[in-house]
């Protein structure tokens, strides 16, 4: 870790400001992936600009009937609201899915939108990443693989995001509320906000230098049956092999998100036309174009075969 | 709320060959670069307190809670399994709330109040759950223990809080102690001696005797 | 005291101490947080700066520049120690690769550098600044690749035959023959490598975290190339180990070494990134297993090879050796072949050779009994044999594998399980049931105590055997107690320090019995010294209650103490009643597992152990080291496996969430019983090990309970959802 220097902001604007201003600055609140990056020197700032005291913490409802999240609302916080747990069940049942209770005390809205990819060669310094160091090559092309993207993938990179939070937040079409540097604000749909690698897979989401997520907001509750179904090898405490979150009406019509397989939280809204004909309609729509790894072809079938345990789960 | 997409690429990338790295390609190779001379380490005051004592520190902004804790307060109890959220071991109680003190900078608890395991109890006046982690045998080498035990003690608070769980049948139904429950919460914490069947034992009686 | 006859009634056969469930003697420091593991020595070595290591980025080849420069100026550091300033070295007798490397690298994350600094931050903040460069050459990384060039390893006894395997294989009218792998492990215990060097002249005192003692010391004087009397080790807490801890490695050795260049004491702890890479793990096999039976299911051919590679200079996995000893039959074979990889060090791992070995043959007996029609627990019970198959001359010493496997059925209702796969369904979940044979030797190693009686009847134990989370102060506390006839409130116990007397350390499931029976020695020589002091006929005399009595005669053991107490020392060694003999511990793993009906997702919903393997000294820690062995046997076969990069030739997944152990929802609570056992031949505490016991069979177990409840066999560890799921059948 580099020596770095540390304020705490007192306003979000400043925040953003100052952020611009500052060379290699960072915005740190719950910490839990940036120190974990920090150590490896993954990520080297000079300066930690320090938000937990913006008071972004609050879960209110919006003028629309939507509901807005504070960005620095815990996970565990966001998990147990009561108006998420009855009208977003989906995200709660994410969030519960991810990481441990201690990460998920810590672990912030925004943060976990923004936490990279788990791909072991990020993760190794010793070994070339273009995501890490741009024009290196990508070692995990050819490499072990079994974890890692199968769709929407580049030759330059293969990684996925590993959130469970933002697969739910894809299939609620959640907005991304940020303030830029100048004090605008902006608020982005979360189906454009993570980008795919391309050739710059160090470049993760479309947010600008200095620009800050103060909250994301959920349109008003959509119904249906709320099923976010993670599959992993280990029970517990593990990064989705697939992960399913799906938001199913009594006539079978409804919305999937997939994680765990491309470099963002998966979704092909045309291919949602196909649900009242079962998973395996739906699934070659999803993962037309798919370019697995002999290692980690098997999410495929597994995709396919989740979504159809959503979706009976759901008529159930 | 990092953005990645302000890093400077290109001077970022080649000081990042770090921990004497190399590419390892065919032939001989080096990403060293040119890089200007360490930056001094950044120091600053931070108060907190621990155990129901104020503590004030002046630490590089680098150090962890957990190595504030370990190495500058000297309160060992909390244990580094792997530094890097991965294990729990080094789990504390934070304003009442559990969290790995490894991914924690110290100087972000300004005015916190920090439960260690030395705060639970000592060994002649052991907390409920060590008594019933003795008891159950809920550890073995007793490396991930302390973090095992700030950790149940956690557990039950939040189950009586009403949060649920990845197991919980019902989101909306209260909470229940339940080894299912107890299994999937206390996953944070790994114990690779394997004394998992006896600390949910262990964590049971102590939720049974507070009913 | 030799052991060389049969153990016939002694003080440990009274039972007031010994055999009680009993809580841990160091359970409140451990529970609160004051039992002081390695690192954390803060009461020693005033003014000890951090090390922090640096490991090379590639697997083979040459380091052509190191540069340190920039490292040395970065802030707070105090020195930088490279194989190019650390002077002459030696290698220990236990290590395979150098635990410094330079120029020559052997293995990925080989230590090449510890730069030593204030603090913890600076230290690890100038590790980055060192750039090192390398010459990168070809290795070899792929053990199937490798396999054909596998040799005979020169060491041991890597062959075994009787009989004419080939002409019975080829005549039995029922065969086997499958192949079956097991991947690379981990032994990733929670307490990383970590030590605290301190030099007093030309002596190093060394705080650390090992598993057996006298071996760190021998091999610490022999790569510092100073006597062994320089050099001390103390560890009396070790937060795990399995194998990982029974050797010097980098951390003790760079620690020792910077200290010494930096003229202060130094801490070092490996990172746990770093540690699956540097240190040792169990290495990958691939084993045939060829079964002839007759159509009645006797066994009449059984053959085993395996092969798995090391690093040059390194040995074999032993997979096949449980083999030569499990079943019965008439022609027999067995070989092990050693391949040369690139990989990091191979080596011990909880019961290296058994642990994978009995994976695969235990699934190969899964198979046999349904290629038969037969109960997979008769077609043991058929091929049970009571003495050595190979060596018909020597009988077991004890043989409860039938007890094991019936009572084992009887408490798991093993009468409920379906013949055939695929049948039983909950929910979403298919259920099936499996079971495994578990098999361990039993290895005695001498070991020796000294044992203080003070003047207030306080009895102290001294011993440099250690406790890795085997419970062994509490054993050697009862064992004390049993033998002086005090309570455990009575007795101390101090270990893991090289200046106590050398005991048999932690390892291979030996230390339970070996190391009490060091102290049984050494207590029987402080009863002599009692009862002279007291003036009794040594024959008679009886300690009980704190007193030492005889002929109506009787004293407190702190008036026969006096005020300068008295003191003992003895070690236990052995005769050859092991090669009279084959001493072996035995039992029977039962695992019911859930399979997703869609998702695939494995999950063990039961578990339950039966062992025989002698008198258990302490059945609540017993227990527990057999929980945990079944515990780490399920991850074995769930999902535990180093990834490695065949191009690159590491293990990629190096850390706690890409390397993935069981956590507590993977666990179900798990029942252990223990067969009413003593074994005369295996010491005076008639006891044997269990904590290697635990995991063998346990992988089979899960595996055959997988094929139960779904009808897919996989060979090829760990059965992961993946090899399940192209042959499930399609869901709607």
């Amino acid at each position: 870790m580099k020596a770095f220097t540390y304020e705490r902001a007192r306003s979000p604007g400043e925040a953003a400001a100052a952020m611009a201003r500052l060379p290699n600055a960072r915005f740190i609140a719950g910490g839990t992936n940036l120190l974990d990056l920090m150590k490896l020197q993954i990520e080297t700032p000079a300066h930690l600009i320090d938000v937990n005291g913006l008071a972004l913490d609050k879960i209110e409802p919006t003028g629309d009937g939507g509901l807005r999240i504070g960005a620095l609302v815990r996970n565990t916080d966001l998990a147990a609201d009561r108006t998420v747990r009855r009208d977003y069940a989906v995200l709660s049942r994410a969030l519960l899915a991810g990481a441990s209770g201690q990460l998920r005390n810590k672990a912030t809205t925004a943060g976990n939108l923004l936490q990279r990819t788990r791909c072991p060669y990020f993760y190794d310094t010793a070994q070339p990443c273009n995501k890490r160091q741009p024009g290196s090559g990508c070692s995990a092309i050819g490499g072990v693989s079994r974890q890692l993207a199968v769709i929407g993938t580049s030759t330059a990179c293969i990684a996925t995001h590993p959130s469970d939070m933002a697969v739910a937040m894809r299939v609620l079409d959640a907005r991304v509320e940020t303030v830029r540097a100048d004090g605008q604000t902006r608020a982005i749909p979360i189906a454009g906000f993570h980008r795919l690698p391309g050739d710059t897979p160090h470049i993760e989401t479309v947010l600008e230098k200095g620009e800050l997520i103060t909250g994301v907001s959920l349109p008003p509750p959509v119904g249906g049956e709320h099923i976010y179904r993670k599959v992993r090898d280990r029970a517990s405490y593990a990064f989705a092999l697939v992960s399913v979150a799906a938001v199913v009406q009594r006539d079978g019509t409804g919305r999937v998100a997939v994680g765990g397989v491309a470099h963002k939280p998966w979704r092909v809204e045309a291919a949602e036309g196909a649900m009242p004909s079962g998973a395996r309609a739906v699934a070659a729509q999803l993962f037309a174009g798919a370019k697995p790894t002999p290692e980690n072809a098997f999410k495929l079938p597994l995709a396919e075969r989740t979504l159809a345990a959503a979706l009976a789960q759901a008529k159930a | 709320m990092i953005n990645p997409s302000d890093i400077e690429i290109s001077r970022r990338g080649l000081l990042l060959a770090g921990a004497g790295s190399v590419a390892a390609t065919a032939s001989p190779t080096s990403l060293n670069a040119q890089a200007p001379g360490e930056p001094a380490p950044v120091m600053a005051k931070v108060t907190f307190e621990v155990n129901g004592e104020a503590r004030s520190l002046d630490l590089d902004t680098r150090t962890t809670l957990l190595d504030a804790l370990r190495e500058h307060l000297k309160l060992t109890g909390t244990k580094k399994g792997c530094d890097h959220g991965q294990c729990g071991a080094c789990t504390v109680i934070v304003d009442g709330r559990r969290i790995n003190s490894c991914l924690s900078l110290a100087v972000m608890h300004e005015g916190d109040e920090v439960t260690t395991i030395e705060g639970l109890g000592a060994p002649d006046r052991l907390h409920p759950m060590q008594s019933a982690f003795v008891k159950h045998d809920g550890y073995q080498c007793g490396y991930c223990t302390p973090g095992q035990i700030c950790s149940a003690v956690a557990v039950l608070d939040e189950i009586k809080a009403g949060i649920p769980s990845h197991v919980s049948a019902s989101l909306t139904a209260p909470s229940e102690v339940t080894e299912a429950e107890l299994r999937e919460r206390m996953s944070g914490n790994i114990c690779r001696c394997g004394a998992y069947s006896n600390i949910v034992e262990a964590i049971t009686e102590v939720a049974g005797k507070r009913a | 005291m030799k052991f060389d006859t049969p153990a016939t009634t002694n003080p440990i056969d009274q039972l007031k101490v010994i055999g009680k469930p009993t809580d841990r003697i160091d359970g409140p420091r451990k529970t609160s947080g004051t039992a002081a593991y390695a690192y954390e020595r803060n009461d020693v070595g005033a003014n000890q700066a951090y090390g922090y290591v640096v490991g090379a980025g590639i697997a083979k080849g040459r380091i052509t520049a190191i540069e340190t420069a920039r490292a040395r100026a970065a802030p707070g550091v105090v020195g930088v120690l490279t194989a190019a300033n650390a002077g002459k070295l030696g290698k220990g007798q236990y290590n395979t690769a150098k635990l410094l490397g330079g120029p020559e690298i052997e293995h990925y994350h080989q230590a090449v550098a510890v730069v030593v600094a204030e603090t913890f931050e600076q230290a690890r903040a100038a590790a980055a600044l060192v750039r090192v460069t390398y010459a990168p050459a070809k290795g070899a990384f792929d053990l199937a690749a490798a396999k054909g060039g596998a040799t005979k390893p020169k060491d041991g006894e890597p062959d075994t035959a009787k009989g004419d395997f080939a002409g019975g294989f080829a005549a039995a009218p029922v065969k086997l023959d499958q192949t079956y792998t097991t991947p690379d492990h981990a032994h990733a215990m929670m307490e990383p490598h970590a030590s605290i060097a301190a030099w007093e002249g030309d002596k190093v005192t060394i705080w650390t975290s090992n598993q057996m003692i006298d071996w760190g010391v021998g091999d610490m004087a022999k790569t510092l190339g100073v006597p062994k009397e320089n050099v001390r080790l103390i560890s009396p807490f070790v937060g795990g180990g399995f194998g990982g801890k029974l050797f010097l490695r980098a951390d003790a050795l760079l620690a020792a070494l910077a200290a010494r260049q930096v003229r202060r004491p130094v801490k070092v702890a490996l990172t746990r990134p770093m540690m699956f890479n540097n240190t040792t793990h169990r290495p990958a096999t691939i084993q045939r297993i060829r079964i002839g039976a007759g159509r009645d299911g006797r066994i009449t051919a059984i053959g085993h090879e395996s092969w798995s590679g090391d690093l040059p200079g390194g040995g074999p996995e032993t997979a096949a050796n449980q083999t030569r000893l499990l079943y019965a039959g008439a022609d027999r074979m067995t070989a092990h072949r050693l391949a040369v990889l690139d990989l990091p060090e191979g080596n011990a791992m909880r019961a290296p050779g058994e642990a994978p070995g009995l994976m695969a043959l235990e699934i190969a007996m899964d198979e046999l009994a349904e290629q038969l029609g037969q109960d997979p627990i008769a077609l043991r019970v058929l091929n049970d044999t009571q003495v050595d198959p190979e060596k018909p001359e020597r009988p077991f010493s004890q043989r409860q594998l039938i007890t094991c496997l019936r009572t084992g059925a009887d408490r798991f209702g093993w009468s409920r399980r379906s013949a055939r796969p695929g049948q039983v369904r909950d929910g979403q979940w298919l259920v099936g049931m499996g079971v495994a044979a578990a098999f361990r030797n039993n290895l005695v190693m001498q070991s020796a105590a000294r044992v203080r009686l003070d003047a207030e009847g306080n009895v102290t134990v001294e011993t440099d055997m250690t406790d890795i989370g085997t419970g062994t102060y509490t054993i050697i506390a009862q064992t004390a107690a049993e033998m002086m006839g005090v309570g455990l409130d009575k007795v101390r116990v101090r270990m893991g320090d090289s200046a106590f007397p050398i005991s048999a350390g932690s390892g291979g499931q030996w230390g339970a019995n070996s190391s009490t029976a060091g102290v049984y020695a050494a207590c029987m020589k402080l009863r002599e010294a009692v009862a002279q002091k007291a003036g009794f006929n040594s024959a008679d005399v009886e300690f009980a209650g704190g007193r030492v009595r005889a002929g109506g005669r009787s004293m407190t053991l702190a008036e026969a103490a006096g005020p300068a107490g008295l003191v003992a020392e003895d070690v236990m060694e052995y005769g050859d009643l092991d090669k009279k003999f084959q001493q072996s511990t035995f039992g029977a793993h039962f695992v019911e597992v859930g399979v997703d009906v869609d998702t695939c997702e494995i999950r063990i919903r039961r578990m339950l152990a039966v062992c025989a393997a002698g008198r258990i000294l302490n059945p609540k820690s017993a227990r527990s080291q057999v929980i945990g062995a079944m515990t780490m046997g399920a991850g074995a076969a769930l999902m535990e496996e180093l990834a490695i990069d065949h191009r690159r030739g590491f293990f990629v997944n190096h850390d706690l969430a890409g390397y993935e152990v069981p956590v507590h929802a993977d666990i179900p609570h798990q029942e252990v019983i223990f067969l009413d056992e003593t074994d005369p031949m295996s010491s005076p505490m008639k006891a044997k090990g269990v904590g290697e016991l635990g995991i063998c069979g346990v992988g089979a177990a899960v595996a055959n309970a997988v094929y139960n409840a779904t009808g897919v066999r996989v060979r090829e560890y760990p059965i992961t959802l993946d090899k399940l799921m192209k042959h499930m059948p399609q869901v709607a």
